[in-house]
């Protein structure tokens, strides 16, 4: 039952096994609404909260040889979603609404992820608890639509306010 | 860290090219073996040998009890928190199933701010098994099996505590890499919070993957080879491996944690040593003759008429009466830190699995607890059974079977 392999062709067969899996389940990574739009999305996740605003995360990837921007994302786990960076400013860390959407250079990928870019769900209706899938719709600037379920986590990197900010983090190596 | 592997990486290349192209006679006559092999050589010797390696998560039954038993595996018992229903427990095989998914083959878990800890799966296994109180809890109580209990009291020899007992959920993480298995217990208990709190982890070890040419049994911590006697082939399938309702594929686990009394033991000669066992000390062979995975001839006698392996023996107890009695056996040193008064905490996280707990392991372990002689040296002093769940095809979460039975 074991077997020696690289490490990358574990990795491609794992990868290929988990999207296979994810439709049903539910637990995966991603669920696209066509089979090969102009984006992907990999590694969707949104973090649990109670009430309020949560954020979620996911790995985009533009497949086209054209900028793509995210312009848009609803979903009903939310009354309000906006897309959100995170900057400096009088030198705290601090998120803010991303001027003109999220870019995915061409060929490309775009990290959403904490103390980054992400996809910012406020007025939320009801808690959303770990190991729920909250139902995301995506909007780009081509007006293509992709849907993604993205799996509840608990995360303890709190406040987004607090993530460390890359110099913090640099500095701390 | 990767600095310095790249660094070593770029000397090599180096000192390769410059022999083949100098080809002065000296130090070609040097790397003959090297500069023959080609540019290919630097890639063909393996700087990490065993950290790739990947055990398949999914399939009829769950990775971690036949497959080979890593250098380390430490088992987590946790308990469900109050008004964690079916839907609940659902949840929380849903974001273990993806965790350990990724984390066997080395990839990082959603979430992971640690994600390089989790790229060397060295082996990877995760077990998860449920507890009998289980049941009772999430309102599946007909669901649970019938040999699924605590084991009775065996008040001749348990010296029970709770903090190394029971449990409602187990996992079960084995790697041949300690931190491997570190970060992949650090990601599952995180991600089981809003579930379940840890009741107690017990971290067993063996001899480091490498040391020992695989396959060989392991040897405790007094010294004596442990598990010569297991079942193979299918013999050992029918042994494990449940076929029972929603449990099919699945087994039955009983973790004993024991204790050993080193100081005594080490007052007691070599000879006798072997005695109290049955077998030998130097390769694990029975006393009476032959290799190590030879039956012991319990009939043999001695030229005084006497029996050579005593009634006290362990091998002559722990023998199964017949195929019924077969368990599969994985044991792990555990080497902990000493109590104040100095007695030191050592010995051994037995693992036993089985098809069926009563039928199967009780029968042996009460012959063991009445007549074993080795109890004198061996405490119980944790124990805990769990149904280990079935394996899973791909788009199934672990559990399904009894969460949507």
């Amino acid at each position: 039952m074991t077997t020696r392999t690289l490490l990358r062709a574990a990795v491609a067969a794992v990868a290929a096994l988990a999207l296979a899996a994810c439709g049903s389940s539910g637990s995966g990574s991603t669920t696209s609404s066509a089979p090969a739009g102009p984006v992907t999305a990999s590694d969707p996740w949104v973090k649990t909260a109670e009430t309020g605003m949560t954020a979620a995360f996911m790995k985009l990837t533009n497949t086209t040889g054209k900028d793509i921007v995210l312009v848009k994302a609803a979903t009903p786990a939310a009354g309000m979603v906006e897309l959100h960076e995170m900057a400096m400013k009088d030198g705290q860390m601090v998120m803010q609404p991303k001027e003109g959407g999220i870019p995915i250079k061409a060929g490309a990928s775009a990290m959403l992820e904490p103390g980054g870019d992400h996809i910012m769900l406020m007025d939320i209706p009801k808690p959303i608890a770990a190991g729920e899938t909250v139902a995301l719709t995506l909007t780009f600037d081509d007006g293509t639509t992709l849907s993604v379920d993205a799996v509840a986590k608990d995360f303890d990197g709190g406040n987004e306010s607090y993530e460390p900010s890359p110099s913090m983090s640099m500095s701390g190596m | 860290m990767t600095e310095t592997a790249g660094g070593t990486f770029s000397r090599r290349r180096l000192l390769l090219g410059g022999a083949a192209v100098a080809g002065g006679a000296t130090l070609a006559g040097a790397l003959t073996g090297c500069a023959a092999a080609g540019p290919t050589a630097p890639e063909a010797a393996p700087e990490a040998p065993y950290g790739d390696d990947v055990v398949a998560f999914r399939g009829r039954h769950q990775a971690g009890v036949t497959t080979p038993p890593p250098a380390h595996t430490w088992f987590v018992a946790l308990d469900l928190r109050d008004g964690v229903d079916r839907s609940g427990l659902t949840r929380l095989m849903t974001l273990w199933t993806d965790d350990i998914e990724r984390l066997t083959g080395g990839r990082a878990p959603l979430a992971d701010q640690e994600r390089e800890l989790a790229a060397v799966p060295a082996s990877l296994t995760v077990t998860v098994g449920v507890g009998p109180d289980l049941f009772g809890r999430t309102g599946l109580d007909a669901l649970r099996p019938a040999s699924l209990a605590q084991l009775p009291a065996f008040d001749a020899i348990d010296r029970l505590e709770q903090r190394w007992s029971g449990g409602d959920l187990l996992l079960q993480i084995g790697a041949d890499d300690v931190v491997t298995v570190s970060h992949a217990t650090r990601v599952l208990t995180r991600d089981a919070r809003s579930f379940a709190e840890v009741r107690w982890v017990q971290r067993g070890f063996g001899r480091a993957r490498g040391s020992v040419p695989d396959g060989t049994t392991a040897r405790n911590l007094l010294g004596q080879v442990d598990g010569s006697a297991n079942p193979v082939g299918d013999a050992r399938e029918q042994a494990v491996w449940s076929a029972e309702g929603w449990l099919a594929g699945g087994t039955m686990l009983v973790l004993r944690r024991i204790r050993f009394d080193r100081d005594h033991w080490e007052q007691i000669g070599r000879a006798d040593r072997e005695l109290v066992i049955g077998r030998r000390l130097d390769d694990g062979a029975p006393i009476t003759g032959g290799a190590e995975k030879d039956a012991v001839d319990l009939s043999a006698v001695d030229e005084n008429g006497l029996e050579v392996v005593p009634s006290f023996a362990h091998v002559r107890q722990a023998r199964a009466r017949d195929a019924s009695e077969l368990m599969l056996r994985r044991g792990y040193s555990y080497d902990d830190s000493p109590a104040p008064d100095g007695t030191d905490d050592a010995g051994l996280l037995f693992a036993a699995y089985v098809a069926d707990i009563e039928r199967q392991f009780l029968p042996v372990q009460r012959r063991l607890a009445d007549n074993d002689l080795l109890n004198r040296w061996t405490i119980p002093v944790g124990s805990a059974v769990f149904a280990i769940l079935p394996g899973i095809g791909d788009g199934q979460i672990l559990g399904h079977q009894l969460l949507d039975a």
